[in-house]
């Protein structure tokens, strides 16, 4: 376990780069991690996945599965990998300051 | 010089609804990490592509010998004689069977799978000689299917890939 300091905050991360501890995060975080996944801007498009995981991993503890986002949300497949291009719902996860998603759908 | 993405190529050359799964599973974690996936199907393989075939997918309990009875709720390992694989109707029942565990996983069924994959950008082929072999037309597979393909076309398209037989 490390920390990393991003906009100006100091959170804990795990070897992989995820938070640890989902409430150490903020939307200034978003916007950080998601330049480091080679998204440059949030849209509004953006901001309803990672909405929508943040209240799932407040609700279970932990990020969804790509599959678990399309069946919510209506976001399709296609358009998952348009938002958050090669890997998803790992994107997604550490966007949200989530763990890895686990499940193998 | 940009870094080389990952890839991985899957060859399925079998029909059965179990060996159907394995390239699905595998080759949709792959795109969820960003690896470049290719599926190349073959023979047998080319049921899961037919229009006509891919709903109707089964799996024999005949000669299958870690197939047990505890499938079905009966407690241990006791196997399902030989001789009941043979009777009428045990294939589509062990067919349901799986399907309906599957099911309540939550897992897709095949087609479905298949087209997550294709939307994730997944390239899906068809063996040049296994369709002249079955008498098969690019129209007779689902859409996603990007073409007919030689062997040797498969080679070139995966050079560098990871590739892997199911």
């Amino acid at each position: 376990m490390s920390t990393k300091t991003i906009a100006g905050k100091t959170v804990q991360v795990n070897d992989e780069g995820f938070m640890t501890n989902p409430s150490e995060w903020s939307k200034e975080i978003a916007i950080e991690f998601a330049k480091e996944e080679g998204i440059p801007e949030l849209t509004p498009a953006h901001w309803k996945i990672v909405d929508f995981c943040r209240q799932f991993g407040v609700n279970g503890g932990k990020a969804p599965t790509l599959r678990q986002i399309t069946t919510s949300t209506g976001v399709s497949t296609k358009e998952m990998f348009a938002l958050f291009p090669k890997g998803p719902a790992k994107k997604v996860a550490r966007v949200s300051g989530l763990g890895k998603p686990e499940g193998c759908v | 010089m940009a870094e080389q993405n990952r890839k991985i190529a899957f060859i399925c050359s079998k029909g059965n609804l179990d060996m159907a799964y394995p390239a699905l599973v595998m080759g949709w974690a792959a795109l969820g990490n960003g690896i470049d996936v290719t599926i190349f199907f073959t023979f047998w393989g080319m049921d899961m592509i037919n229009k006509a075939r891919v709903d109707h997918l089964e799996i024999p309990p005949l000669a299958n010998a870690s197939m047990k009875m505890n499938m079905m709720g009966v407690p241990g390992y006791l196997g399902i004689p030989q001789i009941a694989g043979v009777i009428p109707g045990m294939t589509p029942f062990a067919t349901a069977l799986m399907n309906s565990k599957m099911n309540k996983l939550g897992v897709p069924t095949v087609r479905e799978y298949l087209q997550m994959l294709v939307d994730g950008g997944a390239k899906l082929y068809a063996c040049k000689m296994s369709v002249d072999m079955f008498g098969l037309k690019k129209e007779d597979f689902i859409e996603g299917v990007e073409s007919i393909v030689t062997a040797g076309d498969f080679m070139d398209m995966t050079e560098g890939a990871q590739i892997i037989f199911i």
